[in-house]
């Protein structure tokens, strides 16, 4: 069931709903997304860290990090079957014993805010710092956040997070991608992807993003790139499709993503509900237990 | 670019960037595309998507190998083993595109009788001298064709000449060369060919590049299979080709394969030379470089230009083809728009009055004669020579000799701040209260706060306009230059010495805005030139060939002429590409009017048809040339017109010479004339090389311009006592995140975080060797220096099985420097290098030499010193070492 999530927070007549398509087979890592959404956005820089982690030097998402390219090494068996998984671990890159090398790969993917259909942050946040924008997009407003951080565990992707560093603008408030709200208001393209050379991040109305993206997984099995697949684009998963969804060439653990994430606010009426059951069996048995002694 | 001009006629790129699209097949080889050129990489990302095979040969495995489709590795150093395997493989297997090869190019052309190839003189060309370690050309000549003798030859120091042929190709009086269409000639430049390139075949290639026969056969055949008729390969490369001793040689490989397939001057085809910098072209164009003029006219020479027609002979004879027999308009022109009125026929319109060069006067010779204490002053105009240029160790000890030392630029580079913190202050090698050189910092304007041109790599030029003003004391160069003009001249106006006769009359009244800001519309226009006589007097020119040599039209670079037609500027022309054709050219405007793919005549066949529909793009139509973009060729020459007997210029161009800059018309895949270090590449090992050339007794070129001193110890290679010290080959290059030297980065914090350390990138093979641990440190260890860096144990890099053994490289970065100033800093790799150059160019060898790395911090202080000398002591090293022009053995 398709929502729209502008709609659904009272927008009346909102505009069609915007996102983001990466398509990770056409990014090149140049990283001309982070600097342009920092240069735009007024972002502070995450400290001078070498990581060792291929070429990025960024790390993660987070209150001073709005868009991250990642930089996956792997070495790949003859007919491009994945040897591993590539899941996050201690071990150093390159390769540790002296086993022959096959074919190698080096995968980027610029990552970003999902703008869920569901979002959990937007659900737990008590101020109202976070809402809905009428492009269904989500976002933080500084003026109005608190600093108290309920948003940061909500997130099943671990992108929204608190500002870090001393005397930085907004520091300790809850910071993210805004979609670049005030360029979307004056019709104009998201920093990031009107830097991207290679059109590897594409802005657009969501409904024709995604006919984009069919066909060009269609266009990929065809060149015999059959390990292309979308993630993100379902409105029917634990989020209610993504806002700004992915092209990935492996499984989303590759990435860093999770396989099939969850609002994380959704059980919440369940465990709400069974709380009270609780709550009631307590005070039952409470009254039962001191109710007649009075 | 000499080779782009003595193969095709033009120094620069012979196809655009959006032209990378309509490819079956990119071959990039010497280039980082995707990092160091992420915009125009667009264009091979669409070629990819429409289904084209994007091939990376490179020693390491970049963002450029990760979108290709194949990746080889091979040894840096070792491209022309690699090209001239390709060609022989293209000769052998009868690959060429014969039509093509017997029409537009000189194969059929016999070669002198007294030609001696490196096949008869173990790794030499006929015509070399001992004496002055350089070759005369005139062997080297067509049978029946009288090589201009100015033409090539390198005497007294004058090296170099080959950067002239960056607008046209090198004189040669062509009376009735001989030719045989059947190739069969032994003389005929084919058999030539074939002969040159019998020895590298696949197992030399695996041998010298490290490269498995079997990947290096996969390239050929898709290269050739994607040649032809019906389909064609284009060819990128960048300074990973230029900056060896033998750069020149590379690009020469990829002219003839590219001559040989048919690719040249058609859609998807050519080469795409990446220039650097925004306007690296533009720097060559309207030259920095002390042997040029604008257009490539040649700067005069001491002793040899004595009169005008010394002067033009060396630009062209008056008997040869094409549009360079017009130079002389080219040359009154220039030199109307620098003096206007007081350039007359009778003075010859001022040449006796410019400075003339007596030999080498380049970067590295400069900063030589600075060490000698030759120069007094230097300007540094975003340039920061103390990170950026090979040894930068004799770079900053230069300076220091130095009165003064203007540096003009974004921020406090490290080339402004050598006195107080650079690495000699450290070693203790200059003490600042020692140090006499003055030194100027003036703030520069950044390139939104001013307008101007920026000419790109496919010979654009582009405007951008002025967004916002500068801040504080920062100006532009052309409001400093202008203001420096005017107060010299004020200093000079009542001088009655004759040296300063050029700059009391040179035309310098540019309007200026109400901050001083000179228009730098009146500049472009200057430089387009104008009618001065007439009717027309005071209009623009319209095209090069309204110029005249009487004196009666203005124009500052010929080949510039067009970008102010109708006093409009076509440069900030913006119209996007989805307006108009896929070729595009009202957006900006290229040189030589506005044409984007250059030579394309030879898009169609030598009946004027397209050789495929599916690769139209210029044809005849029977009255005159159409297509998407300028012909490159008079319009409406018929393509079977054949010029009279003793026809010159441009009016001797048969219907069928495509290369119109040609002193034959031809595609060169023999350079008869106009390089200074042979007619063919051969494969030369780099100065400093871990390996025996397998291929010739001669072990480095011949022609390398070396330069012995004790500040400039070098390596020794293999086959001389001491190799074994300095075992590993490395590289140099940049990073997406970082410009160049980090002038323009390092002061950055969104770029600097993302590169915030200089690394150097090992594989896990050799970090085991070597003990280096992933994240720690290293120190790599050269003749003139050794330096520390953040180790990066990386599978992208590969050892690599040469000549029999395992060879190791290790990958530096070469974005960090020594001083304070930066956000970032670190030590620079810049400083390993020594110095021996290409003698075509005066381009040091920076892309391949020999090294050692060892675990750990480098000693600090006077201990560094000492930590390298103690290992040129153990390698026995002397001024003598490497610096052998002729191998003996």
């Amino acid at each position: 069931m398709t929502v729209d999530p502008a709609k659904a927070t009272g927008w009346v007549e909102p505009p069609a709903r915007k996102g983001f398509l990466t398509d990770t087979s056409l990014c090149i890592g140049c990283k001309a997304c982070e600097v342009a959404c920092k240069e735009w956005n007024g972002v502070p820089d995450d400290g001078m860290n070498f990581l060792g982690t291929s070429y990025d030097n960024t790390g993660a998402l987070g209150g001073s990090t709005w868009r991250h390219v990642a930089f996956i090494e792997q070495p790949v068996a003859a007919g491009n079957e994945v040897v591993d998984l590539g899941m996050p671990s201690a071990e150093l890159p390159g390769r540790r014993d002296g086993s022959e090398r096959t074919d190698f790969r080096w995968l980027m993917s610029s990552d970003v805010c999902k703008h869920c259909t569901h979002a959990a942050c937007l659900d737990v946040c008590p101020t109202g710092a976070l809402f809905r924008t009428e492009f269904g997009t989500v976002v933080v407003q500084e003026d109005i956040c608190n600093g108290c951080g309920y948003c940061v565990p909500a997130c099943p992707f671990g992108v929204i997070d608190k500002r870090v560093g001393e005397g930085v603008k907004n520091e300790g408030l809850a910071q993210k991608c805004t979609l670049c709200y005030d360029r979307l208001l004056d019709g104009t393209t998201p920093a990031c992807a009107k830097a991207c050379p290679t059109e590897s991040i594409q802005f657009g109305d969501l409904d024709e993003l995604r006919l984009r993206a069919a066909d060009r997984v269609e266009q990929l099995h065809e060149q015999g790139v059959t390990s292309a697949r979308l993630y993100g684009e379902n409105p029917d998963d634990g989020v209610g499709g993504l806002g700004a969804f992915f092209l990935l060439l492996d499984e989303p653990e590759v990435y860093g993503l999770p396989p099939d994430p969850v609002v994380t606010t959704r059980d919440l009426p369940a465990m709400w509900r069974q709380a009270a059951v609780a709550a009631a069996g307590l005070l039952i048995g409470a009254v039962a237990v001191f109710g007649g002694r009075s | 670019m000499p080779s782009l001009g003595a193969s095709f006629g033009r120094g620069g790129a012979t196809t655009f960037l959006q032209d990378l699209q309509q490819s079956d097949c990119i071959v990039i080889q010497g280039s980082n595309m995707a990092e160091c050129h992420p915009v125009g990489f667009q264009w091979v990302m669409e070629a990819k998507k429409r289904g084209a095979r994007i091939i990376h040969i490179d020693p390491r495995f970049t963002r450029t190998s990760a979108v290709a489709h194949q990746h080889v590795p091979l040894r840096a150093g070792s491209d022309i083993a690699f090209l001239g395997g390709i060609i022989n493989y293209i000769l052998s297997e009868e690959k060429y595109f014969r039509d093509y090869v017997v029409a537009y190019t000189n194969a059929s052309f016999l070669v002198n009788e007294d030609f001696r190839d490196t096949e008869d003189l173990d790794g030499l060309f006929s015509g070399y001298d001992d004496e002055s370690a350089t070759y005369d050309p005139s062997s080297w000549s067509y049978d029946g064709a009288v090589t201009d003798a100015a033409a090539g030859s390198a005497r007294d120091g004058g090296h170099a000449e080959g950067d002239q042929h960056g607008s046209g190709g090198p004189p040669l009086s062509p009376r009735e060369i001989k030719r045989d269409d059947t190739l069969q000639d032994p003389r005929s430049v084919f058999q030539v060919l074939k002969r040159h390139y019998a020895r590298y075949t696949p197992e030399m290639v695996e041998r010298v590049c490290g490269v498995p026969a079997e990947a290096f056969l996969t390239v050929c055949e898709a290269v050739t299979a994607n040649s032809g008729r019906e389909r064609t390969t284009a060819w990128v490369y960048s300074v990973g080709w230029t900056q060896h001793s033998v750069g020149v040689q590379y690009i020469r490989g990829s002219a003839i394969i590219q001559l040989l397939l048919g690719n040249m001057g058609r859609p998807g085809g050519g080469i795409m030379a990446l220039r650097g910098h925004a306007s690296i072209q533009g720097s060559t164009d309207i030259p920095t470089l002390f042997n040029l003029l604008p257009g490539y006219l040649p700067m005069p020479k001491a002793g040899e230009h004595q009169t005008w027609e010394d002067y033009l002979d060396t630009i062209r004879t008056t008997e040869q083809k094409g549009f360079w027999s017009a130079a002389e308009s080219y040359a009154v022109s220039m030199f109307k728009s620098w003096f206007g009125e007081h350039a007359t026929r009778d003075n010859d319109w001022g040449l006796h009055h410019l400075p003339r060069i007596s030999g080498d006067h380049g970067t590295y010779r400069t900063a030589i004669d600075m060490l000698d204490d030759k120069v007094k002053g230097y300007f540094l105009l975003g340039q920061n020579p103390a990170v950026g240029s090979a040894h930068g160790k004799l770079q900053r000890l230069a300076m220091a000799h130095l009165d003064w030392l203007v540096v003009r630029d974004l921020n406090l580079i490290e080339s402004a701040t050598w006195w107080k913190d650079g690495p000699e202050i450290a070693t203790g090698e200059l003490q600042t209260d020692k140090i006499g050189t003055e030194i100027f910092v003036m703030p520069a304007a950044a390139h939104t706060e001013k307008s101007g041109s920026f000419t790109q790599t496919q010979r654009m030029l582009q405007w951008h306009h002025q967004a916002i003003e500068p801040p504080g004391d920062c100006r532009s160069e052309l409001q400093f230059f202008h203001l420096l003009g005017q107060k010299v001249r004020e200093r000079l106006a009542d001088s009655t010495l004759e040296r300063d006769w050029a700059i009391q009359n040179l035309t310098w009244d540019y309007p200026v805005n109400d901050n001083g800001e000179p228009d730098a519309e009146s500049v472009l226009a200057e430089i387009n030139g104008s009618y001065l006589t007439g009717d027309k007097a005071g209009e623009p020119l319209s095209a090069f060939t309204e110029m005249k040599p009487d004196g009666s039209t203005s124009g500052g670079c010929w080949i510039y002429t067009g970008v102010y037609a109708g006093g409009v500027n076509q440069a900030a022309r913006r119209k996007p590409e989805w307006e108009q054709t896929w070729v595009a050219p009202e957006w900006g405007w290229a040189w030589p009017a506005n044409r984007r793919q250059l030579y394309n005549r030879a898009s169609a066949d030598p009946d004027g048809k397209p050789w495929s529909e599916r690769k139209a793009y210029i044809q005849w139509d029977g009255e005159k040339w159409t297509g998407p973009d300028v012909p490159d060729f008079q319009v409406s020459k018929d393509p079977h017109f054949r010029p009279e007997p003793g026809a010159t210029g441009a009016d001797a161009l048969a219907g069928d010479d495509p290369f119109v800059m040609q002193a034959d018309g031809k595609g060169w895949l023999y350079a008869p004339a106009g390089l200074l270090d042979g007619p063919l590449p051969a494969h030369y090992e780099p100065a400093e090389s871990p390996i025996r050339n397998p291929f010739y007794r001669q072990q480095s070129s011949p022609a390398r311009e070396i330069h012995k001193r004790k500040d400039n110890l070098l390596n020794p290679s293999q086959g001389e006592p001491g190799s074994e010290l300095f075992p590993y080959v490395f590289t140099t290059y940049r990073l997406a995140e970082h410009h160049t030297a980090g002038g323009m980065s390092r002061w950055l914090p969104y770029l600097s975080e993302l590169q915030p350390e200089f690394f150097c990138e090992v594989s896990p093979e050799h970090a085991r060797e070597r003990d280096l641990e992933h994240g720690g440190w290293a120190t790599i260890v050269t003749a003139r220096s050794a330096i520390e860096a953040r180790v990066m144990v990386t599978d992208r890099v590969v050892p690599l099985r040469v000549d029999g053994r395992v060879i190791h490289q290790v990958g530096l970065p070469y974005h960090w420097g020594v001083g304070g100033e930066a956000l970032v800093s670190g030590d620079s790799a810049n400083d390993l290098f020594g110095l021996t150059l290409d003698p075509n160019v005066h381009i040091q060898e920076s892309k391949a030499s020999s090294c050692d790395i060892v675990p750990g911090r480098r000693p600090r202080g006077e201990a560094l010193l000492r930590f390298v000398e103690s290992y040129r002591s153990r390698a026995g090293v002397t001024v003598e070492t490497g610096e052998q022009r002729r191998t003996q053995r």
